[in-house]
């Protein structure tokens, strides 16, 4: 197992009131998974994403990460998590402007503490594992959204982490460029790397292996009724087999929701 | 840390006008700075080579009343003061830092000293041993001087300064002419000179009267023998002994100073005993007019006169200090405006596992970075500066190395001073807030 989340609580204060995000959240990931967490905007998936990402505590509940208590981490051992654990690919890229590709892949590296002579070697095999070894020295302003996305993917899983966290990997991307990113990211799940993907588009999540909806802070395993917003029994993941009609329910609740 | 002020480099000259401007308050402030050393450490060193970087290292050790030099021509000598015997010369000749030590006797305005009819006025009596003119620098020039025996045998014999014998022999021969000091004949057997090298260079005013003060119309020196022959009593000498380096001249003063006080017979405390009236009157006396002796280096003048320009140059580095300060100003608001730029950077950069303290090592080294460039900037004109106004000024300048230095290092600390609180932001900033931050 990766992660398990079991009944996790987030509330954000405005004021003196607190407002729940959270409700009850209970889920877990295991190794060599492809998870997609669909929900529309305001659903609570970027937090359920930060918790996730070790880089927020729940209010209520239990978080263990490969083992270790989440909410009983100090700073330093989040930072390590963080840094050891987990890639994470952003909706944005978040390169360094005026580093190298190649230096934005060694930033993690960095930070563990790894000698320069193989931070290079293994920032330069990442960037060959996402095809952008001819562009090691190019500037992020130099590259394509694509080849961004995919220096981002390079240093996210350049120290082998349990899990690759994204976060609408696609979003800023045309439907190429994000096709190409989903092609990679199902090939990386496939050498064994566990994926979780954040993301509000049916056709990106589809690509995963198992679809979970969140919506109003609570999480749907499976297929999603928006009338009764109720969960369905237990189901069966949703696997790429049966995912058409879970998209266009989705999609009509995104549309809802933005009406 | 390499890697650190590497990625700084890269910041600052990504943004190379608002780096430069930021700096200007850091560089304006260590030019200044700069500058204003160095121009008081070449006044210092002109002043110090003038006085006693002559090679000559002397330091007089006179018999004090008060604050002055005690004339014997108007005070009589206190029963208390003693003639120094040999065996303190040997004393003090023993003292590690003194390399020779004469002892003398003066008087300053000397009545009755004439040639032919003519009074001498303005020319000092110098009774002297046979360390003196060697200590003091001089060399014969014309004739001879005092002979071993000359020193001994109550002869009467003179030797004069060259300022004298133009003055008073006026272009005649002076050798072998008679003086008359208190009615007595004294020959002219030669005539001194300070070696070439010892003359001190005089620019100002007041370096003239630092050298002039004592003797304007020169000097007559006869062996310290005759003294009793001219005014009927050995009066006690001062002192006068040459240190082995510039830098020991102060602590071989006080050394020998405290020696010749021993021979100070102190009366307060037996007349006491004997006489309780007598002795309240007497220590009345004494305090009003101590006589000692105390040493009066060059050093300590040359010092003296320094710290008159030396406090309004003090003034005028609280000034640049100000600078400073509004200069550090200017880096911790660039600071914050960048800290508040970079926040998904920083944001960025913890989702990774960059720890508080990297983020925090990494704009305090950004900031110190900063203004050590401004710093070395500022020492570079600074110096350049300093030349200007040398040259307009006519002064010298002399660069410190140590101020360059601490220049430096200070601006560095400015940098790593007012860089601390956009840094303490930028570590703690909530990852999740900095990514999200648009």
């Amino acid at each position: 197992m990766v992660f398990d989340l079991n009944g996790i609580f987030k509330d954000y204060m405005q004021g003196k009131d607190a407002v729940p995000v959270l409700k009850d959240i209970t889920m877990s990931v295991d190794e060599g998974e492809y998870v997609a967490i669909m929900g529309p905007s305001g659903s609570g998936k970027s937090t359920l994403m930060n918790i996730i990402g070790c880089l927020d505590k729940q209010t209520k509940g239990v978080f263990v990460f490969d083992g270790t208590d989440i909410m009983h981490c100090t700073d330093k051992q989040l930072s390590e998590i963080r840094n050891e654990k987990i890639g994470f690919v952003f909706q944005n890229f978040n390169l360094l402007p005026r580093q190298s590709a190649l230096e934005n892949v060694e930033l993690p590296l960095l930070y563990a503490g790894v000698s320069k002579k193989q931070r290079r070697e293994r920032a330069a095999e990442a960037l060959k594992r996402v095809g952008l070894e001819d562009r090691m020295d190019f500037k992020p302003t130099q590259l394509s959204g694509g080849q961004k996305q995919r220096v981002a993917i390079a240093r996210a899983i350049v120290n082998k982490p349990r899990l690759l966290l994204a976060d609408e990997p696609t979003g800023a991307l045309d439907t190429k460029s994000g096709d190409q990113v989903m092609e990679l990211f199902r090939e990386l799940n496939e050498e064994g790397v566990t994926i979780v993907m954040i993301t509000h588009e049916p056709d990106i999540a589809k690509c995963a292996k198992r679809i979970m909806y969140i919506r109003d802070g609570q999480l749907y395993t499976g297929a999603f009724n928006t009338r009764t917003g109720s969960t369905q029994p237990p189901a069966p993941a949703p696997q790429a087999a049966n995912p058409q009609s879970e998209n266009a329910a989705q999609q009509n609740t995104v549309q809802e929701e933005n009406a | 840390m390499f890697e650190n002020i590497r990625l700084s480099l890269q910041g600052i000259l990504s943004h190379k006008i608002r780096s430069f401007l930021t700096m200007l308050g850091i560089i304006i402030g260590i030019a200044a700075i700069i500058a204003i050393v160095s121009i008081i450490e070449g006044t210092k060193e002109t002043i110090k080579k003038n006085l006693i970087g002559a090679g000559n290292n002397t330091v007089q050790i006179r018999l004090m009343q008060g604050d002055y030099p005690i004339q014997f021509n108007y005070t009589p000598v206190p029963d208390t003061v003693r003639v120094i015997s040999k065996e303190y010369k040997e004393r003090i000749k023993n003292i590690p830092e003194v390399k020779r030590c004469s002892l003398y006797r003066m008087r300053e305005y000397t009545e009755n000293f004439f040639y032919r009819n003519k009074m001498l006025e303005g020319i000092a009596l110098l009774g002297i041993d046979e360390d003196y003119l060697e200590a003091e620098g001089y060399e014969v020039s014309k004739g001879a001087g005092f002979s071993e025996k000359q020193y001994k045998d109550f002869s009467k014999v003179a030797l004069i300064e060259e300022s004298v014998a133009r003055s008073v022999f006026d272009g005649e021969e002076p050798i072998g002419k008679i003086l008359d000091i208190a009615g007595e004949p004294f020959t002219v057997i030669g005539v001194v000179a300070k070696r070439s090298g010892f003359e001190p260079v005089i620019n100002t005013v007041d370096e003239y009267y630092t050298f002039n003060s004592a003797n304007q119309g020169g000097k007559v020196f006869i062996p310290t023998e005759d003294w009793s022959i001219c005014f009927q009593y050995d009066e006690p000498q001062h002192c006068i002994i040459q240190a082995t380096d510039t830098d020991s001249m102060t602590t071989a003063g006080k050394k020998a100073a405290d020696i010749l006080n021993e021979n100070i017979r102190s009366v307060s405390a037996p007349q006491q005993e004997e006489n309780e009236e007598g002795a309240e009157e007497a220590s009345m006396d004494l305090s009003l007019t101590k006589v000692e002796y105390k040493s009066e280096s060059l050093l300590e003048q040359a010092k003296a006169m320094q710290d008159l320009s030396q406090s309004t140059n003090q003034m005028l580095i609280w000034i640049a200090s100000i600078s400073l300060l509004v200069g550090g100003i200017g880096v911790m608001n660039i600071m914050l405006v960048s800290v508040t730029e970079r926040t998904r950077e920083i944001g960025l950069k913890k989702a990774l596992g960059a720890r508080r303290r990297r983020i925090l090592a990494q704009f305090l080294t950004e900031a110190s970075v900063l203004t050590s460039i401004g710093g070395l900037i500022g020492v570079l004109s600074g110096i350049g500066l300093a030349h200007v106004v040398a040259n307009i000024a006519e002064v010298p300048v002399a660069i410190s190395t140590s101020a360059i230095v601490i220049s430096v290092v200070f601006s560095m600390g400015v940098g790593i001073v007012f860089g601390l609180i956009p840094s303490i932001k930028a570590a703690n900033l909530n990852p999740i807030d900095a990514l999200r931050y648009e």
